[in-house]
């Protein structure tokens, strides 16, 4: 390594109340060098870079020592802080909303930054701004400066923070969960402008992310964290392939991937400890695979394992090296259940959703204080699917993309805009009240945030009780029987019953989110987004748990998703949506093995995996600037704006996709596979790496 | 924007069309203007007392709703009717309205801009000294309703004029008329004194503490963070960044508060003695006159408006979200 | 659990501490005071008119000879009637009202918040003193009513905001989509969810009807003789307040007393039920 331009030594972190965020953080980063910090929420990681930039809110405890460039900052006066901030080391934030004031425009923001560092005129602070902008891939710069952030979409945004980022060429970049809150075309996008600007300013960046994947392709070398400690580090090769901690080992094998799809997901069992109450020994005891009593003694340091930089902190790092283990081999592999019968095939099983040419239009209104109709957005705009007895079907596409309109539309069991919903052979639009209730027992839902879902003031007994109370359970003691049951059928325990959503971890919640959705016995439950609010090791366990309740209870699935590692693993069919409408739809297999659309190929390719060689070595289909707003969607096929093969084509033919809306056509006469498009991909092997 | 404001503007003047109409049904059936002529020594025969009513369209024997037409169409030609002696509301109004407005202007321009700073300074300040020295008084303030301070401070008044021997304070009336030039003008100013005080203390108590709320609210947001990353000193990001966001919902504050500045008016015009609308209000409910205590709420009721209006704007201009472009 | 998480909190913010201390003395005040007084409040000395205050009278006496301590005391325990009483009134009206426009969206948040927009249109202070004539000989009840049906409507405005944003939770989705009627929902779902919001407003607006009333007193659109209120006292005091000062210090003292206190515990509420709340 080169001579190292930061240098974390020790660092801890305190905050009022005795609770230590961060325990013991030390790392190098060089120029040029990218370092990965990896953790689940809680782990310390973001605390640990507001630390470095002196932004920890008053009351926070800071010791051991940051250098940069050799200076200790720890202690430094404010003055000289205030002088390196945004100079020397910059920071990028998650939310890119909420970290640009409202009121001023994005050019000014930036131009600020300019002349904080500079001594140069507003005109020529300006310049640069506009200059920055255009640097990192925003078409119109000249005027889109002049733009608030709410005008600026969350990609936008995001590249609009980085301009600001590198405004005063900094030594360091510190990345907080950039590409967390964006879609994930738009993060490849992104990611790319983070490499531009990396190259531009030679910079040392700083990533910290709960996405393995983002820095698989991104980092030189990783640290993982957990409960503010950090646990193992090494080169990303190191750490990817031959993890040495038993934590690192899981989280890896947890990871649900596209290029492994059959495989059952290895769950790490148990919650992270609550900073304020850490176990004596290893924190990460109470969940290891490879506990001996040892463990509990004394918390294990980060010691050197080998040659070279890794270090790990576990008393069994050097058998774990000798043994040559990994996580799929520690981790007890939790046995599926096995199917009760053969599958009928899918043609005679009943139909238990039908879906056909739903639209659902809303007005769009502009302005909170001023306001009034300004167009129509087309949130749905005909889409037909339909979903066999016993099936997965996953709806997945980005924010936007009307998946969430259609679950509505779905639930609501009235008369849609346009088309019908047919739930078990019932018409949505015929429904008389009484029936309409009757169906609500078949037909359950599962939200996506685990918070949210769970009436804050109710006890968990009470809030599985309401809907057996509103369907006619009227015996006090048969309704306490079903909630014991119910809560042992999703892995909790009967006595849960009493205590208040607070106390449960997420994982937990989503499990009593499910058992209500369980509790009537419904035919087809309504899955949105079930769990991409909750860590990756944490979500394998619900993943787990969705499979084996569907082949024990005959269920079927209509599957809410923007994360495609996680569709193709639980779905059987996929459907994915664009601007409202159906772009590719038919079974898992086909559709990730071969993708005919062109945006189901871009969206495949841009979804990082795990794998630091796959990543270095694949080549992304990077789309072209934002979707467009779903109330002026183009016209033709809405995808062609950003269709990397319209590019392609020769004018006549482009013009068939400006002018002709393609409909859904099946590819294959013998296979379960359609996509919208005038020029469909032929259905050879292509894009997903590794399949 | 043009369309919108005039769509805006109409259903203004239509609730305050509803709410004058409102308060002229409630003023006729519950004031009694005939009490006035009542009681008189020597006894008024009542169909003069009735002819009387019936010129000032005040006769309770006619029916309210016809009295309402009458009242309604005299309005709209700009005619507000008289009062139960038989004076021109229009030209009683005309006295009184300047009278209150200046009150409220400067009642509502001491108060905001005043509060803001003062609670702005307390939450850069938190949790020091003057921090609490300012949300203490604010409290303190908060609790004492306007007749009480204005009492208070006339009681003041006298107590300093009593020691001092001479009239350092006036605490009655709007200015002596026996001055004139430059005396007059400086008269006007200490009468101004006391009743600006009582009317804006409360004003700067109420939005020094919503000031303060919503600064700490902005400052542990993730933009003034963003500011200090890029380089700002503490001192730069809050008055930069902080200071601008908070003021957009403090503005949205501005048409409640207006609402109590005018019951504060009405306390503060009464104990001191000035003849605005305020006082008007009071006096003709004491003397039953329907048609002025209509006018009053007429004029009330555009008040309160044109302050929505008004505040609606100020967050407009200060938010660009709110904007339609 | 909860309750008691919120009281600990409570007691443990200063203000809120100093604030309840506050209010507890000045109930025992009003409520035990008068037996510990030599005169009854509606006793008239008529050997001692507007006598300041001496070891016989406490706090002086009036024009009549009533005793200031009695009266003015008689007077706070009706102002804390009302006080609660609006408030309590007040704060339900504006729940029910805030909660049904919206959850139920549409023609009735349409119509109920341009009722509420009307009311807010003219000051209830105006409303009130218009309507007052036809109290006087009424029972001081119908005042209470007055005076809490036009004081729901900005507290009905931040219910409905919060609704709105209820209604969008994917808990009340669940339970709508669990086929639960919307009344139901609003009473076991959306109105416990605001309780934080609603306690914090029906507290403040305890002070706030103590101060409405008191303000329509003064003018003599408020409380009617027999009845005595702060109100009253002061107004009556006022105007002898630079000879006889006893007559409006002891009442308006108190009254500034009552407000601050309650709003003491209003604004400790506030922190102790919403932890997030930076103040």
């Amino acid at each position: 390594m080169n001579e190292p331009i930061l240098e974390v030594d020790d660092l801890n972190v305190t905050f009022r109340g005795g609770i230590k965020a961060v325990r013991g953080v030390s790392y190098r980063l060089g120029r040029g060098e990218v370092l990965g910090i990896v953790g689940e929420s809680g782990s310390g990681k973001s605390v640990t870079s507001l630390a470095v930039m002196g932004l920890l809110p008053e009351g926070a405890e800071v010791t051991g020592s940051v250098r940069l460039h050799g200076k200790e900052l720890i202690g430094a006066r404010e003055e000289d802080l205030t002088r390196l901030r945004g100079k020397s080391v910059s920071m990028i934030f998650q939310d890119p909303l909420s970290a640009f004031t409202p009121v001023y425009t994005i050019g000014d923001q930036i131009a600020e930054a300019v002349r904080i560092h500079q001594k140069v005129g507003r005109d020529k602070a300006a310049e640069r701004a506009v200059e920055l902008l255009d640097l990192v891939g925003i078409p119109r710069p000249d005027v889109r400066a002049k733009a608030f952030p709410h005008e600026f979409s969350g990609g936008m945004r995001q590249r609009a923070m980085i301009a600001m980022a590198i405004a005063n060429d900094p030594d360091v970049l510190i990345c907080d969960e950039p590409t967390t809150a964006l879609d994930v075309t738009i993060q490849a996008q992104v990611l790319e402008v983070l490499k531009t600007a990396q190259r531009e300013t030679g910079a040392g960046i700083v990533m910290i992310t709960h996405d393995l994947g983002v820095v698989a392709g991104l980092a030189d070398r990783v640290l993982v964290m957990y409960a503010g400690k950090p646990v193992e580090t090494g080169t990303v090769d190191e750490i990817y392939y031959r993890p040495r901690q038993p934590y690192t080992m899981g989280l890896l094998a947890s990871i649900p991937r596209m290029d492994r799809p059959t495989e059952r997901l290895i769950p790490i069992e148990g919650n992270p400890p609550s900073p304020a109450a850490l176990p004596p020994g290893c924190p990460f005891a109470p969940r290891c695979p490879l506990k001996v009593d040892a463990c509990d003694d004394a918390e294990p340091e980060l010691e050197r394992i080998g040659t070279g930089g890794r270090m790990s902190a576990c008393i069994r790092s050097h058998e774990i090296d000798l043994k040559g283990l990994d996580g799929a081999t520690v981790y007890p592999v939790p046995e599926a259940p096995a199917q009760k019968e053969e599958r009928r095939p899918r043609a005679e099983r009943e139909t238990v959703l039908k879906v056909e040419d739903l639209v659902r239009h809303y007005p769009l209104m502009k302005g909170a204080v001023f306001k009034r109709r300004v167009g129509t957005v087309y949130a749905v705009d005909g889409i037909s699917f339909d979903i066999a007895q016993g099936e997965t079907l996953a709806l997945v596409g980005e924010s936007g993309c009307g998946k969430t309109t259609t679950l509505q539309q779905i639930m609501q069991l009235q008369a849609p805009e346009g088309g019908t919903v047919v739930v078990l052979g019932k018409d949505s639009a015929k429904l008389a009240k009484a029936e309409r209730k009757g169906l609500r027992r078949d037909l359950q839902i599962v939200f996506q945030d685990p918070m949210a879902a769970l009436d804050p003031r109710m006890p968990v007994g009470d809030i599985l009780a309401e809907p057996l109370r509103a369907h006619g359970y009227k015996d006090a003691k048969a309704i306490q029987a079903r909630i014991a049951e119910l809560l042992t059928l999703v892995g909790l325990a009967p006595e849960h019953a009493e205590r208040y959503p607070q106390h449960f971890s997420g994982g937990q919640r989503q499990r009593i989110g499910i058992a209500r959705a369980l509790a009537l016995e419904p035919k087809l439950i309504v899955l949105d987004e079930p769990v991409s609010a909750l860590d990756v090791s944490i979500q394998a366990g619900v993943i787990n748990l969705l499979e084996d309740l569907k082949v024990r209870l005959g269920l079927s699935y209509l599957f809410v998703a923007h994360d495609l590692s996680v569709v193709r693993h639980i779905a059987d069919r996929v459907a994915v949506m664009y601007l409202g409408k159906i772009a590719e739809i038919g079974a898992v297999d086909e559709v990730y093995g071969a993708p005919a659309h062109p945006y189901t190929r871009a969206l495949l390719s841009a979804i990082p995996l795990p794998d630091p060689e796959l990543e270095r070595s694949r080549t992304r289909i990077l789309l072209k600037g934002d979707l467009p707003s779903p109330a002026d969607p183009p016209s033709g096929c809405r995808f062609r704006t950003r269709c990397p093969k319209r590019a392609l084509l020769g004018e006549a033919e482009a013009r068939k996709c400006d002018e002709a809306e393609p409909a859904v056509i099946r590819l294959a006469p013998a296979g379960d596979h359609g996509a919208a498009c005038h020029y469909p991909e032929n259905t050879e092997a292509v894009a997903a790496p590794g399949v | 924007m043009g369309a919108y404001l005039l769509k805006r503007l109409v259903s203004n003047v239509l609730l305050v069309a509803i709410a004058a109409s409102m308060a002229y049904f409630l003023a006729a059936t519950s004031l009694n203007p005939r009490a006035k002529y009542e009681g008189k020594q020597p006894p008024v025969a009542e169909a003069v007392v009735d002819a009387t009513l019936d010129d000032y369209n005040l006769n309770d024997k006619t029916p309210v709703f016809e009295r309402y037409v009458t009242w309604v169409s005299g309005v709209v030609t700009g005619d507000l009717g008289e009062t139960w002696d038989g004076k021109s509301i229009n030209e009683e109004m005309g006295r009184r309205v300047g009278v209150s407005l200046r009150l409220l202007l400067i009642g509502t321009l001491v108060g905001s801009a005043v509060g803001v700073t003062v609670g702005g300074y307390a939450a850069v300040k938190q949790y020091r000294l003057s921090d609490r020295v300012i949300g203490v008084s604010a409290f303190v303030i908060m609790a004492i309703p306007v007749f009480v301070l204005a009492t208070m401070l006339t009681l003041v008044a006298v107590g300093i004029n009593d020691t001092l021997g001479f009239t350092l304070l006036e605490y009655t009336g709007e200015y002596n008329p026996a001055l004139s030039g430059w005396d007059q003008f400086t008269n006007r100013l200490n009468h101004l004194i006391l009743p600006t005080i009582s009317l804006a203390l409360g004003q700067i108590a109420f939005y020094s503490r919503i000031q303060r709320n919503m600064m700490l609210d902005v400052l542990g947001q993730d933009f003034v963070r963003t500011a200090r990353a890029k380089g700002l000193s503490r001192r730069s990001a809050l008055f930069k960044h902080a200071l601008r966001t908070s003021l957009i919902p403090a503005a949205t504050y501005f048409a409640f508060a207006f609402g109590t500045l005018l019951t504060g008016a009405t306390f503060t015009e009464k104990i001191f003695g000035w003849h605005g609308m305020g006082a008007w209000l009071v006096d003709s409910i004491q003397s039953n006159d329907v048609n002025a205590v209509a006018a009053v709420s007429l004029f009330t009721a555009a008040c309160v408006l044109v302050a929505g209006f008004l505040s609606d704007l100020i967050v407009a201009a200060l938010d660009p979200r709110v904007r339609v472009s | 659990m909860r309750s008691k998480v919120t009281l600990a909190r409570l007691v443990r913010n200063p203000q809120a501490r100093y604030g309840l201390i506050a209010l507890v003395l000045l109930l025992a005040l009003a409520y035990v005071g008068p037996f510990f007084g030599p005169y009854d409040w509606t006793d008239k000395d008529f050997m001692s008119f507007l006598s300041p205050p001496s070891a016989d009278h406490w706090w002086g006496t009036t024009q009549i000879g009533q005793d200031v301590y009695a009266v003015t005391l008689r007077g706070m325990q009706k102002s804390i009637i009302i006080g609660f009483l609006v408030a309590l009134f007040s704060t339900g009206l504006a729940a029910l009202v805030g909660a049904a426009a919206g959850y139920f969206g549409g023609w009735v948040d349409r119509v109920l918040m341009w009722g509420a927009d009307l009311l807010l249109v003219l000051p209830s202070f105006l409303i009130i003193a218009i309507v007052s004539p036809r109290l006087k000989g009424a029972s001081w009840l119908w005042f209470v009513v007055l005076l809490a049906v036009f004081s729901w409507m900005i507290t009905s405005r931040v219910v409905r905001s919060m609704t709105l944003s209820l209604r969008e939770r994917e808990f009340v989705l669940a339970a709508r989509y669990m086929g639960i009627p919307g009344w139901k929902i609003i009473l076991r779902h959306i109105v416990p969810n605001l309780s934080s919001l609603l306690i914090i407003d029906a507290t403040i607006n305890v002070s706030g009807a103590i101060i409405g009333e008191a303000a329509l007193s003064f003018f003599g659109f408020g409380i009617q003789p027999p009845d005595v209120s702060l109100g009253t006292l002061i107004a009556a005091g006022s105007g002898k307040v630079t000879g006889y000062p006893w007559l409006f210090l002891f009442p308006a003292g108190l009254l500034v007393l009552l407000v601050l206190s309650i709003n003491l515990i209003g604004d400790g509420l506030r922190d102790a039920l919403d932890p997030g709340s930076n103040k």
